[in-house]
């Protein structure tokens, strides 16, 4: 028989707040078998199949069809996933992952606060410097639509997968684009948040593949989501 | 979808035209240099490109459009006038969905470098590209990047102002705000205002980016709180003039109506081309000018444009080109020619006509 397979991130806080939502409303899911094997099981719901994933990975998987539900954090599938809205649909926010996508510059800069500070100052900063101001991050296509959308331009956008925030100190970027909760990094090293640099609010989200094949599983799904509330 | 051999069948009878006018077939490398391209067109063209890596050149691009090898063919060996012809695929990231979002495609295109009559260069393009699409039932649109930047030039306000609209022509949203904020329209933001009074961060100083920068970029900003607001009635006239849409022929009458200092010598040119235009037989009574056709192109037409568009407005135009005679300037170390040139996509063309 054909199940429901529901991507979950596979550890941290992010899976036992995911565990705990699904718990909140009947459903239980759990990991089974030894701390480091990555299989789960489903109890309260029937024909659905936990399916542990890297958060990161879930989107891919979601736009593949090889799962038909998935917790993600919005900002990934919005990343990852070029046309996402053709792809996925958006079921509900579950209320934590909270974080901002955002740009910050120097604390130091007193003179830039906005986008057309940024964009007048990448100006400047190319014809001085000879090459486009870099802004570091990771989420290339959702801060270059930001940026495109926005009308800044000399800018460039340089790769950075971790530790995003000291690339300015250490001379590989002149700003950057990243998540942030509580702004405490950013503090620590030096950096602002531009006034209108918010690009996207995430929270961790369920979506549900158009991908996927559903056939047969439209009983299953629409007892999964009454029992979810949705 | 036309077959990939069946737009090669149509580009090359096209090229065939082409050479028949005069031009000059040339062969410009799929591997394109991505350094060049990059420094040109920023993050938009990183987008758009395939960016690859050899061991020996560094890092490539695969050909997003001729113009640029052509170009640079042009300013490295070319004898004036010159007219070249080319026939080949160009590949393009796709960041949506469609069935005519392709990502590889061919284009045919035609390109002038002749210092005689820019106006006359024009039409001939035009009249050139039009002739090849004469049987289908397209939509002929042109504009002028070069009225919008007269009209820049033409304003009574600080030239760090001008040169920033000027910069912002190819984007629509940042030049909007610009306006509002040269002529007083929004508010100063809170932070500018204090920086403006004098505050500044307590913090270390972190970055390449350096203060003597920072300092020189506030020397501006007060030059620009202590220059007069751009009227509100020159930001309606500009407005006005962007919002222009109106049947070519009648294009230079409305522009005159428009009350903007420095437009004439753009409107004799936009006469001038019109006048070719209509020698060479084309009806600019059936052409649409839109004042702001262009805008959201890549930003090196700097002059006359034009696009034809097929009725289904989920395609991409059949034809497409314009005058980009400062890309020659930037691509020539210290040479420059007025140029101009235009492409087709021929399997565009072949699937319309299958459909015809």
């Amino acid at each position: 028989m054909s199940t429901i397979k529901l991507g979950v991130p596979s550890k941290g806080r992010l899976m036992e707040k995911t565990f705990d939502w699904f718990a909140a409303r009947g459903v239980t899911l759990k990991r089974t078998g030894s701390e480091r094997e990555y299989a789960g099981a489903v109890e309260g719901a029937e024909a659905v199949e936990l399916v542990l994933l890297s958060a990161g990975e879930i989107p891919r998987e979601l736009a593949a069809g090889r799962i038909h539900l998935g917790v993600t954090g919005s900002d990934l599938v919005r990343d990852k996933l070029a046309d996402w809205e053709g792809l996925v649909t958006d079921l509900a926010p579950l209320g934590f992952g909270h974080a901002d996508l955002i740009i910050a510059v120097p604390t130091c800069w007193a003179d830039v606060d906005t986008l057309e500070d940024l964009d007048a100052a990448a100006h400047a900063f190319r014809a001085a410097h000879g090459f486009r101001l870099r802004i570091a991050t990771k989420y290339h296509r959702l801060v270059r639509e930001f940026l495109t959308r926005e009308g800044v331009a000399d800018y460039q956008l340089v790769d950075s997968q971790g530790a995003t925030e000291g690339t300015v100190k250490n001379l590989t970027a002149e700003a950057i684009a990243d998540i942030t909760s509580s702004g405490e990094t950013l503090r620590a090293n030096h950096l602002k948040i531009l006034s209108d640099g918010l690009i996207h609010q995430s929270q961790a989200t369920l979506f549900a593949s158009k991908a996927a094949d559903w056939a047969g599983l439209e009983g299953p799904r629409a007892a999964l989501m009454a029992q979810l509330g949705l | 979808m036309a077959s990939k051999s069946a737009a090669r069948a149509r580009g090359a009878q096209l090229l065939e035209a082409f050479r028949a006018a005069g031009a000059a077939e040339i062969q410009p490398d799929i591997l394109q240099p991505a350094g060049t391209l990059l420094d040109l067109y920023g993050e938009d063209i990183r987008a758009r490109a395939y960016v690859t890596a050899d061991p020996i050149r560094g890092e490539q691009m695969l050909r997003p459009d001729f113009t640029v090898p052509v170009v640079q063919e042009h300013m490295a060996n070319g004898a004036e006038p010159a007219r070249y012809c080319y026939l080949g695929e160009v590949f393009r990231k796709q960041d949506h969905r469609g069935a005519q979002r392709v990502s590889e495609y061919n284009q045919v295109g035609y390109e002038v470098f002749d210092r005689t009559s820019p106006e006359a260069a024009d039409a001939e393009v035009f009249a050139l590209i039009a002739a090849q699409l004469a049987h289908l039932p397209l939509t002929a649109t042109i504009g002028d990047i070069g009225i919008l930047s007269a009209v820049i030039e033409g304003l009574d306000t600080l030239p760090a102002r001008k040169s920033a609209l000027a910069r912002h022509i190819w984007r629509p949203q940042r030049f909007h705000k610009l306006l509002l904020r040269y002529s007083g329209q929004v508010p100063v933001p809170a932070a500018r205002a204090a920086l403006l009074a004098g505050a500044r961060a307590e913090a270390p100083w972190i970055g390449l980016r350096d203060s003597a920068e920072m300092e020189a970029r506030i020397a501006r900003l007060k030059a620009d709180a202590a220059a007069p607001a751009l009227p509100a009635e020159t930001v309606a006239a500009l407005e006005a003039l962007l919002d222009l849409r109106c049947p070519a022929a009648e294009a230079p009458e409305r522009l005159r109506a428009i009350a903007l200092a420095g437009l004439a010598p753009a409107i004799a040119r936009l006469e001038a081309r019109l006048a070719a235009l209509v020698a060479r037989g084309i009806d600019t009574g059936a052409l649409i000018f839109d004042a702001s056709h262009g805008r959201t192109t890549m930003e090196y037409y700097d002059g006359f444009v034009f696009t034809f568009t097929a009725a289904d407005p989920d395609l991409p135009p059949v034809a497409s080109g314009g005058r980009y005679d400062a890309l020659t300037r930037v691509l020539g170390q210290g040479r420059e020619i007025p140029a101009v040139g235009g492409v087709i996509r021929p399997g565009l063309l072949a699937d319309l006509e299958g459909v015809a």
